[in-house]
Parts: structure tokens; C-alpha cells; sequence
């Protein structure tokens, strides 16, 4: 019992043994185990083969194009995201709730569904394709597309992080920054801004790391060509069906160890801003 | 400061935008999601209906489609009171009780949401494919899990896990134990303090997060993909029979099968708001 307090502290609820012994066991069987059988496959290999296979001109090329586009969609949907949470939290206007509620639709909208609608809206004969086709634009079956989709999937990560700060931000500040005469536009910016920033950068990490991984609502766009639209994902099922197993698992394994790495340096921002502004 | 700014300005609120640029920033807004998020949901319907209500139902009675169906709603059934008897054990151990570890514990309940749902099915393989680490024992057993049912529910097990725990543990976090040592103090027991106090307390988050986690694993594409094997009227889930008959042309059929989705998603969605609306209201 005593050796149980060291590490909990003592509660009048029971059941936290075998609560906790459920939780461990099937996050090990489901989640970790799995993991693991990755991480030992890929540290089997060892860093010059998985170097070896990361320079692969074919590799590089996806690697490059899925986490680039991926970043350029995160910050687009920082943009859109911000304008749209306020919109949404600030503003009264017929359809409101409508809207807010569609925000969540990549959420629940499989991403095949996703992924054939966007195609077929984007094709050349397309409602959006043809107009584009217009002014000279193709976007279906170029990274255009792939930058389409991941805007789609990674929009409501940045409006649902965001809006619960602009809801609890304090009006009072704003309006002591317009007393003292400062503009609407410098209000915005160097009052409300900064506290929303940490937020924001916290949406843009999970718009990346769903980014990158997305698979189902890319590669119907993205027509796929190898050196152009193929993203890492995609790589990885074309080396399981060559049952190149190292292939897979060693981009596999990159692709998990950037977007870890991403997630830790934002969120290492996202602390450092936090203090900084004196929140904690 | 001159004091002639301020009545002036006391007719609106001090701290506003003008209502020119709200028009403007509503308008960019509304053209933004109408383009991403609304087109492609009206496009889902109106390519389903192309061929008529007619052709609609034609594409879904299809054996093929029937076969999908079947096995996505199985999937769903083994999967969805998996990952919710784990939510609401997860959520218990981590928002009532207070313990060394609890932030990693939570980060590792969160990671099946970074892993690419590609990868999710990968690692599946490669514990139990051919040349996976199980790969003999189970060929040697005539077990198939891989390009089978069994796989097709771990990898979709591995992509829903954090759903139900997600919605829970800020709400039961947020609720504290006071209500629970109470009903202790009275005499109930552990289960019946759970039952008749913490799970009425929770009941509508549970059913967001089972609905959340119901509608992802009927329509997890990319880890599925991977482990499925795409066998036609066996192993091929909606999304995955979706993918094909877009492969091969019959677009009508592909998005009859994607409305029932969509339909979902839509239902979902909709139970998700309201249930965050009715909270909102309590919450005052």
C-alpha cells in the first residue's frame, strides 16, 4: 500500500487497479506492441540501409513533396483557420451554427468519400477543374491536388483549437487597448494575436501531422505520378505490393520519427510562448 | 487622451471591427468552407442520384456492395464497444484519481492520431504477415489474420482507440469525484457508483465518442487498405469497394456506396453539435 502512494495519491474511489490495469494492458496489446514490432523491424535494419532507401531519387521525391505540401496546407489553413474561428465566435449571422457545425466534417467524412468527391470536382471536366482549366490552371493530378485535399483534412484542427481561446479572450483588454488609442487593426495584432498564438501553432502541428500521413482523400486528386504527386503514404503500400518489406518499413519509419520530431519542436514553441507571455 | 473620442465612439462597442470588414471576413469565410467543405458534400449526393433513385438503390443492392456493407457493420460492431469499455476505463483511472505518469499516459492514448493510417496497417503486417514476426506460426496454423477479418479489426481497433477516452477524460476531469465519494459515503458500492452516478454524468460525451469512433471505423480507408488484401465480396470493406468501382469507371455506383457515408458522417455530426449545444446551455 505504501509503495501505491509513492506514485498515487490516495483517493476514497475504488477501482482504480483494475481500471488502470485494463488501460496499460490494451494500450500495450493494441497500440504499443504494435508500434514496437515498427521500431525494432526499422532499428534492425539499421541507419545506413534506411539512409540507403531514403535517398532512393523516387523516396526523396515523396518524402519532399508530402511533407512540403503538408506544411504549405498547415499554413494556409493557420490563415483560413484564424479568420474562420473568429467569424465563427465573434460574429452573428443567419447559418452560423450551420457553418460551425460543417467545420468538423473532415472529422467525420471517411477520407475515400472525401478523396472521390474532391477528384471528381477538380477533374478536368469538373465544376472547379473546368473553371480552372479556364484561366490555365490544373489541379487534379498535380500537387496542386495534394494541396487541396490536405487543406481540406487539416482545416479543423486549426478552428477547433483556436476558438475556445477567442472565446474566453477578455473584451476588457481590447477595450483598454482602444481607449488608449490604439487602432482596431493594432488591437488585433498586439493584444489579441499574442494570446491566441500558441493555439494557433498548436493547430498548424496537427494539421501537419494529420498532413502527412493522409493517405485516402489525397491519392484519388493526386494522380500519383511517381517523382511529381506521390506521397510517402502511398510509397509505402506500392513497396508492400513489390513485398519490398525494409522499403516500407524504413519510409515508414522516417515518416513516423519527422512527425514526431515536429510535434515535439512545436510543442516546445508553442511552452516557450506560453511562459513568455506569463500564462503559466 | 481627449474625452470627445469617447462618446463618439460609445454609440457601437469601443472594441469592434467596422461593420464593413465583419462583412468582409464573413464573406471570405463563408466562400472558403462553401468551396472545401459544402461542394464536396453536395457533389457526394448529386453524383449518388445520377443515375436516378432507380440507380441508386441498384448499386447498393448489388452483391458486391451487400458484401461490403455486412462486413463494414461487423467491423464496427467488434471494434466500437472495444475502444468505448477502454474509453470509459481509461477515462476513470486517468480523470479521477491522481498519479505519477498521467501526462505520457495520455500522450500514448493520443498516438494512434499521429501514426499515418497507412503506417497503422503496416505495422500489422508486419507482425503477422508472411514475413512477419508471427507470419510462420500462423501459416503453420492455418490462421490468417492478415488480408482477413482479423486484420481489418486490429488495424481499425489501432486507428479508433483514443476516440471515446477523448471525449470523456476533459469532461470527467472537469465533473471531479465529489458526486462519487458521496454516493460511497452513502453506501454504494464501487459498480453502483459508476453505474448510477458517473455514467449518467457522462452519458452524452460517451455517445459523441461512440459515434465519432463508430463513424471512423466504417470509413478507415488507408490502414484497412493496406491489410485488407481487397478481395470483392470478402474482405473489401465500403470504402475500399468504393475505391474499386472509382478505379473502374462506375462512378455512379462509388457514390452511391460513399452517400451512405456521408449520410453517416452527416448524422454524426449533427448528434456531435447538439450534444455540444445542450452542454453549452447547462454550462450557462
Amino acid at each position: 500500500m505504501s509503495r501505491l502512494a509513492v506514485w498515487r495519491r490516495p483517493s476514497p474511489l475504488p477501482g482504480f487497479g483494475l481500471a488502470m490495469g485494463v488501460t496499460l494492458a490494451y494500450l500495450a496489446l493494441v497500440v504499443l506492441i504494435p508500434l514496437s514490432a515498427l521500431v525494432i523491424r526499422a532499428s534492425g535494419l539499421g541507419a545506413a540501409k534506411i539512409a540507403a532507401i531514403a535517398l532512393d531519387a523516387r523516396v526523396l521525391a515523396a518524402l519532399r513533396v508530402t511533407f512540403g505540401v503538408a506544411f504549405a496546407a498547415a499554413a494556409i489553413d493557420v490563415l483560413f483557420g484564424l479568420l474562420i474561428a473568429w467569424v465563427l465566435t465573434r460574429y452573428r449571422f443567419p447559418g452560423r451554427r450551420f457553418f460551425d457545425a460543417l467545420v468538423d466534417l473532415p472529422f467525420a467524412l471517411p477520407t475515400a468519400v472525401a478523396g472521390i468527391s474532391l477528384a471528381t470536382l477538380y477533374a478536368p471536366n469538373g465544376v472547379f477543374g473546368a473553371a480552372l482549366a479556364r484561366i490555365g490552371v490544373r489541379v487534379a493530378f498535380t500537387p496542386w491536388g495534394i494541396l487541396v485535399a490536405l487543406i481540406f483534412v487539416g482545416l479543423p484542427f486549426v478552428v477547433r483549437t483556436v476558438q475556445p481561446i477567442i472565446e474566453e479572450l477578455e473584451r476588457e483588454l481590447e477595450e483598454a487597448s482602444a481607449t488608449l488609442g490604439a487602432s482596431r487593426l493594432q488591437t488585433l495584432r498586439r493584444v489579441a494575436l499574442p494570446q491566441i498564438a500558441p493555439a494557433l501553432l498548436t493547430g498548424m502541428a496537427l494539421a501537419f501531422a494529420r498532413g502527412v500521413g493522409e493517405y485516402g482523400s489525397v491519392i484519388f486528386i493526386a494522380g500519383n505520378i511517381a517523382y511529381v504527386s506521390e506521397i510517402a503514404p502511398l510509397l509505402i503500400i506500392v513497396k508492400l505490393e513489390e513485398y519490398d518489406y525494409d522499403g516500407a518499413t524504413a519510409i515508414a519509419a522516417i515518416m513516423l520519427a519527422v512527425s514526431f520530431a515536429m510535434l515535439f519542436v512545436i510543442n516546445a514553441t508553442q511552452s516557450w510562448s506560453r511562459r513568455r507571455l506569463g500564462l503559466v | 487622451m481627449s474625452d470627445a473620442a469617447l462618446p463618439r465612439r460609445a454609440a457601437g462597442r469601443v472594441a469592434d471591427e467596422t461593420p464593413l470588414a465583419k462583412t468582409l471576413a464573413i464573406a471570405v469565410s463563408l466562400v472558403f468552407l462553401g468551396v472545401f467543405f459544402l461542394a464536396p458534400l453536395v457533389v457526394v449526393i448529386a453524383e449518388a442520384l445520377a443515375k436516378g433513385l432507380a440507380g441508386f438503390v441498384d448499386a447498393i443492392l448489388e452483391p458486391d456492395a451487400l458484401a461490403a456493407i455486412a462486413l463494414t457493420f461487423t467491423i464496427a460492431a467488434i471494434v466500437v464497444p472495444l475502444n468505448a469499455a477502454f474509453g470509459l476505463a481509461a477515462a476513470w483511472a486517468i480523470a479521477k484519481f491522481d498519479f505519477a505518469g498521467k501526462n505520457l499516459l495520455t500522450t500514448l492514448i493520443d498516438l494512434p492520431f499521429s501514426v499515418s493510417p497507412v503506417v497503422s496497417g503496416l505495422v500489422f503486417v508486419l507482425l503477422f504477415g508472411a514475413q512477419g514476426w508471427f507470419g510462420d506460426w500462423l501459416a503453420a496454423h492455418h490462421i490468417k489474420i492478415v488480408f482477413a477479418m482479423p486484420g481489418i479489426a486490429l488495424a481499425t481497433l489501432f486507428v479508433t482507440f483514443p476516440f471515446v477516452a477523448r471525449e470523456l477524460i476533459p469532461l470527467m476531469q472537469s465533473q471531479g469525484t465529489a458526486e462519487e465519494e458521496a454516493a460511497l459515503t452513502l453506501g454504494a458500492s464501487g459498480w453502483k457508483t459508476f453505474l448510477t452516478v458517473t455514467l449518467p454524468n457522462v452519458k452524452w460525451a460517451l455517445l459523441t465518442g461512440v459515434l465519432l469512433c463508430n463513424a471512423r471505423a466504417m470509413g478507415e480507408f488507408g490502414a484497412v487498405s493496406v491489410v485488407s488484401g481487397h478481395i470483392r465480396g470478402v474482405t473489401n470493406t465500403i470504402p475500399l469497394q468504393v475505391e474499386i468501382l472509382y478505379n473502374e469507371y462506375s462512378i455512379a455506383a462509388a457514390f452511391s456506396l460513399a452517400s451512405l457515408l456521408a449520410l453517416l458522417a452527416l448524422v454524426t455530426l449533427g448528434v456531435k453539435y447538439a450534444v455540444e449545444a445542450r452542454a453549452g446551455a447547462r454550462a450557462g
